[in-house]
């Protein structure tokens, strides 16, 4: 049976994403990042880059490619790639658990309460 | 959004040769171009940025732009002596169709647009029968018995263009139970007040010259008759009864003749020869197969099927926007022409670069090589592999693959929406079956400077021909002198054209290799060549170039290895040569026979570092180290932080490593999503990653060879993005550069 998170114990896995987003994880964060990387809907949380290196953007990728890709114009204008992929994992995060994350990623969870 | 793109019609070139630049300008806009020469292509500001050389050429100047369509799908064109002269037509094939959801997939046509016969198939697999003349369109359709997907139909019509009279009928080659799929109609059609000779199989010409309408699918035996013959008249045709209709049989095409070209071979005798245009695949297992052989050349005849698809491509054949004849003191290198109609933004880019490499002047048959320079072995055949990767478009898996959110950039976008310019050899065509032809005829989005690949690894992400720039860049740096030459320079010219050849450095990833390719390169370095292998993943797939298709290369991806699709059972051998395609290890000829390493592992997060292992302190190796003391090398690096990373090899004596072969340095704390490629092991073992798996590792390896030469090897394709790291002044960079200096003097290696 596929892992099912738990929003309150797995909590410390969410910390560890915070400080790397991209780099050598936990076995058991990596379980958690494999399971909120796959829509099996087809639909794909895209980054797209604006001005390489310096901005980006994030869109959807439909599952039928005739359909075009919608950008989040009007969302948000991250500047590096740790932040963007720190939204789209409390947006996957809250969408998997209905527990949201409101906690920019430069402030740690361990200095806020989630309850 | 691109707003400019375009290819050259050659990758290399020599002094003197030609080379033509097909652009679309796709706002119809005016552009400027100008020649560079390219030493980095990467724009990360961390590294050493874009960097090129401006050299002044004819090409320089302000051209005006037009926008350029490309017209992808395969089909077969033939003009057929006699059409004209019939009154009455039959016509049958045996099909496979392979896209059932796509509507409108054209079987045969007859005649032109406004006017003429066509058989073909509507979404859901619904057989039809349309003639329209005088401005009329009729159709019978057998609409009661859909065709099922990937199954054979034996499918036959008759008109009387007389009358108007027409049946229409479908046989399964392999009946179901409760299936009904077996199916025959007739009715009157507006009658063909007469046919002009021109025939095409899975495609309709338009009236704007657009092939359109084409079949997703295999077509095996198809012929046409003059004259009223019953649907029994194709089995006769196929078992060799041809003769018994003489005279009746306008033209039969054997598939399964001829299959290394792209000639359809009439064996009716009216030698009325069709062509495959835009390279629909060939050797394909036809109706009759039933696994006795599985190669085509044993036994042709259970070959006759040709697959079509109607996102094939083989040449875009944009108009040629100018030409540059390469200047005779050029010197050889790597260069590009530039485009641009105005400055980047956030909605659009507005220049774009068209690679090619120069050569040095082509050295007369027989004279023979001065065997004292330094060449770049330009990885051109891997560059056409993955030309237009897009896993990123089309794999969902791809995000947990590479650990990080897929990064899509101008080019990507325009990728995505133009998928008319033809995928990769790991991208699938909308029907599921494999891309097994990859041609440089189109444009390739992803071989130009500033192109940042999703697979590239986090940092700079750059694959193939960009992360190949941080070893240009490194070469100008330290001020070597070295020629380039390319993969299908390799392919036509063999070991004569590595001749003047003391030293070839490879790119990051040399991956794909003909037999010509590999015995020339082979041949160099057992005759005492000194390769310096600066990548991972090697020599690793067996590829064929097609004779008839230039600047087109095959693959079958033959079971095993790391595949993102898998050929057919009895499909694993090239139409283009006959020759059995997949892993070079399963040819039994592994990549540590050549470089001393094979493949190991992969992985596209983050990179690792080399710890030195043993054998540095061997004497032998002491010119590797001279001046590098660290225990740890290359804790850093613009392609996923590191200088191993992406893709790794080791040292596998059992695999043909060769005895006297040095293990210097090995990687370690590779992540847990750097995993043992699938062809290490036979039961899946439960310590995939590198986390938990010691035989995770690169290897940084060296050994002599018996005629003197020698061979080195990082095993990592991102040792090179460690190169330009801390002004090119770091360990990477010095171990790089002394087994360079030392390769480029003439003495022998102790053997």
């Amino acid at each position: 049976m596929v892992y099912k998170i738990d929003p309150v114990k797995d909590l410390p896995l969410v910390e560890e994403f915070r400080k790397t987003p991209v780099g050598r994880h936990s076995p058991n964060l990596m379980r958690i990042l494999n399971l909120l990387r796959y829509d099996p809907s087809g639909y794909q949380t895209i980054l797209v880059a604006r001005i390489p290196f310096k901005e980006w953007i994030l869109g959807v990728m439909p599952p039928n490619r005739a359909d075009a890709i919608v950008l989040d114009a009007k969302g948000e204008v991250f500047t590096n790639r740790e932040d963007a992929e720190w939204a789209v994992f409390c947006a996957r995060w809250r969408a998997r658990t209905g527990h949201a994350i409101n906690t920019p990623r430069h402030i740690s969870l361990t200095e806020v309460d989630h309850a | 959004m691109l707003k400019l793109l375009g290819y050259p019609d050659t990758y290399t070139a020599a002094p003197g040769e030609t080379v033509s630049f097909q652009i679309s300008a796709e706002d119809n806009q005016p552009y400027e171009a100008s020649l560079v020469r390219v030493i980095c292509g990467d724009c990360n500001p961390d590294g050493p940025g874009l960097q090129f050389e401006n050299i002044p050429s004819a090409v320089d100047g302000t051209y005006p732009g037009k926008r350029q369509t490309t017209d992808a799908g395969s089909y077969m064109e033939a003009r057929v002596k006699g059409l004209d002269r019939t009154r009455s037509i039959s016509f049958a094939a045996m099909i496979w169709p392979t896209l059932l959801d796509r509507d409108d997939q054209t079987i045969i046509a007859l005649d032109a647009a406004s006017s003429g016969l066509r058989l073909f198939m509507r979404k859901g697999g619904i057989l039809t029968l349309e003639t329209t003349a005088e401005g009329q369109t009729q159709q019978i359709s057998l609409a009661k018995t859909p065709l099922l997907e990937r199954q054979w139909y034996s499918v036959h019509f008759t008109h009387d263009a007389k009358s108007g009279a027409s049946t229409l009928s479908q046989r399964p080659v392999k009946p179901f139970a409760q299936v009904r799929d077996c199916g025959q109609a007739e009715g009157n059609l507006v009658p063909l007040t007469g046919l002009a000779p021109a025939v095409m199989l899975a495609g309709r010409p338009k009236a704007n010259g657009v092939i359109a309408s084409h079949f997703d699918g295999k077509i095996d035996g198809p012929a046409l008759l003059d004259g009223i013959h019953p649907h029994e008249v194709h089995s006769d045709l196929l078992a060799g009864m041809a003769q018994r209709l003489k005279g009746q049989v306008l033209a039969f095409w054997d598939f399964s003749k001829e299959i290394q070209g792209i000639r359809a071979v009439d064996i009716s005798g009216n030698d009325n020869h069709g062509t495959l245009c835009n390279a629909p695949v060939r050797a394909m297992k036809g109706w009759n197969w039933d696994g006795t052989h599985h190669s085509w050349t044993d036994y042709p005849a259970h070959y006759g099927a040709v697959h079509f698809h109607h996102d094939d491509l083989y040449d875009a054949k944009w108009d040629t926007a100018f030409s540059l004849t390469i200047p005779a003191m050029l010197k050889s290198g790597a260069y590009a022409v530039r485009v641009k109609c105005g400055e980047n933004s956030r909605e659009a880019t507005r220049d774009f670069y068209m690679p090619f490499f120069v050569r040095p002047p082509r050295r007369p048959k027989g004279q023979a090589g001065k065997r004292d320079r330094i060449a770049f072995l330009a990885p051109t055949a891997s560059y056409i592999a993955y030309a237009n990767h897009g896993e990123h478009i089309t794999a969902r898996e791809a995000e947990r693959t590479i650990g990080r959110l897929l990064e899509f950039g101008h080019a990507d976008m325009y990728m995505y929406e133009h998928p008319e310019i033809g995928g990769s050899l790991y991208d699938s065509h909308l029907d599921k079956s494999g891309v097994c032809y990859s041609s440089r005829l189109r444009p390739v989005l992803n071989f130009t400077s500033q192109y940042h690949s999703w697979l590239g690894g986090h940092g700079s992400a750059l694959w193939q021909y960009n992360a190949d720039t941080h070893l240009l860049a490194w070469l100008e740096n330290k001020g070597f002198d070295f020629d380039v030459i390319t993969d299908e320079a390799l392919h036509e010219e063999g070991i004569h054209l590595l001749e003047d050849y003391r030293v070839i450095l490879t790119g990051t990833h040399p991956e794909y290799f003909s037999t010509a390719m590999w015995d020339g390169l082979k041949s160099w370095i057992d005759s005492g060549g000194r390769m310096m292998y600066l990548g991972a993943n090697g020599f690793y797939w067996h590829i064929a170039f097609n004779a008839e298709m230039p600047g087109l290369i095959e693959v079958r991806r033959a079971e095993d290895g790391i595949r993102t699709w898998a050929a057919e059972p009895g499909e694993y051998y090239h139409a283009s040569t006959g020759e059995v395609s997949g892993l070079y290890r399963r040819r039994g000829h592994a990549p540590n026979e050549i470089c001393g390493l094979g493949f190991i592992a992969q992985g596209f997060d983050v990179s690792s570092y080399y710890r030195r292992a043993p054998d540095a302190e061997n004497p032998r190796a002491a010119f590797i180290f001279d001046g590098v003391s660290d225990e740890i090398i290359g804790d850093f690096g613009l392609i996923g932080g590191g200088a191993a990373g992406l893709e790794l090899d080791c040292i596998t004596v059992a695999l043909g490593s060769p005895p006297n072969i040095l293990r210097l340095a090995s990687s370690e704390d590779q992540s847990q999503q750097v995993m043992l490629v699938n062809e290490e092991f036979g039961v899946v073992p439960p310590n995939l990653g590198g986390d938990q798996n010691e035989r995770v590792r690169a290897d940084l390896a060296f050994y002599e060879t018996a005629a003197g030469g020698a061979v080195f090897s990082v095993g990592s394709i991102s040792w090179c993005g460690s190169l330009p790291v801390n002004g090119f002044d770091n360990n990477v960079s010095r171990i790089t550069e002394n087994v360079l200096r030392r390769f480029a003097l003439e003495a022998r290696f102790d053997t």
